[in-house]
């Protein structure tokens, strides 16, 4: 090794030992849980430019402002609410991924619960309908019952008035 | 019985129809305001053609007035530009430009080619303004009463329906 090589491959280490001694120091810092809270609330937000991407996922030019608006909010102190809030005022609850229930929305919380209550209503009705139909063929007619028995008395009346 | 057999498929066919026939009306983009009927959300912002002045919407109130958000970039402001102008030369009610996320040269350099609708533009460089009035689709027209309460937004650009039809007879009843 010349003395050349030696001092660039002692740069290298050095430069290498610094940057662990960086990540080290950046390591599991408060800011990631920040970072975690901010995520998960712009999950929870719609980007208004691109309608079906949420905040998180948008490169729209508003997204981003509003994640620095988010994020400057979730700085000053302010709850998840209290960002939710600030957005509904400006945008409307349609900044909300998660719609609250409200007169206008109640359609849209019961509805599948209102369509899964009927298509079990209707599994139920079909069910009995066709246990029924089973029955009815399995079991003797009773009015086929009635008839052999009374035909049944009227053998026994004869007999009894032929005796 | 047997009339249930296919009422009950038609009725649910009927009601389908019937939503997907109303949402073949609307149209998803127009989020409706939450702003209506609400006070105009406060702004100072330096004047586009005087950077030193301020305007500022309480420098407004007593009179009806339209905001028109607007920028350099965006396309379909040239789209409602010429209504613009002949509103502003109709002298029915002051309109009052927001720069939207602009460079203020390149701003003052549209309005030098196009022609200035606006009694005055106020620069909102970082759009902060512009998400306190629920902007996301530029150009956006409000619509202000005398008290500084928004009556009316128009999101995209104007059109001669809107302004007819809508706006302008809102404008002069305002204005009684």
């Amino acid at each position: 090794m010349s003395r050349v090589h030696r001092f660039a491959f002692g740069v290298m280490l050095g430069a290498l030992a610094l940057a662990a001694g960086a990540t080290k120091m950046d390591g599991p810092a408060p800011d990631a849980v920040f970072d975690l809270r901010i995520k998960k609330l712009e999950s929870e937000l719609r980007c208004l430019v691109c309608q079906n991407q949420t905040l998180a996922d948008s490169n729209a030019d508003l997204a981003d402002d509003l994640r620095r608006e988010v994020r400057g909010l979730a700085r000053a102190g302010k709850s998840d609410d209290e960002i939710k809030a600030y957005l509904v005022a400006r945008y409307g609850d349609f900044v909300l991924y998660n719609p609250p229930v409200k007169s206008t929305t109640w359609l849209l919380w019961s509805g599948p619960f209102g369509l899964l209550a009927g298509g079990a209503l209707m599994w139920w009705i079909i069910l009995r309908r066709r246990q029924k139909s089973q029955l009815a063929a399995a079991a003797p007619d009773p009015d086929a019952e009635a008839r052999a028995r009374a035909r049944l008395d009227k053998d026994d009346d004869e007999s009894v008035s032929a005796g | 019985m047997k009339a249930t057999r296919w009422s009950i498929p038609l009725a649910i066919f009927v009601i389908l129809m019937a939503f997907l026939y109303i949402g073949l009306n609307r149209d998803p983009r127009e989020v409706p305001s939450p702003l209506l009927d609400k006070p105009a959300p406060a702004f100072v912002l330096s004047q586009l053609h005087d950077p030193a002045s301020k305007l500022t919407n309480a420098d407004l109130k007593g009179k009806v007035w339209l905001l028109n958000v607007w920028a350099s970039w965006c396309v379909s402001c040239r789209v409602e530009h010429p209504l613009l102008m002949q509103l502003a030369a109709s002298n029915i009610v002051p309109v009052y430009g927001l720069d939207y996320k602009d460079k203020p040269d390149a701003g003052r350099a549209w309005l030098a080619q196009n022609g200035n609708p606006y009694t005055l533009s106020a620069v909102d460089l970082d759009g902060r303004v512009g998400i306190d009035y629920g902007v996301y689709g530029v150009p956006e027209t409000f619509l202000i009463d005398k008290q500084g309460i928004v009556r009316y937004k128009q999101i995209g650009p104007l059109t001669v329906e809107s302004l007819q039809q809508k706006i302008l007879p809102l404008v002069r009843e305002l204005q009684k």
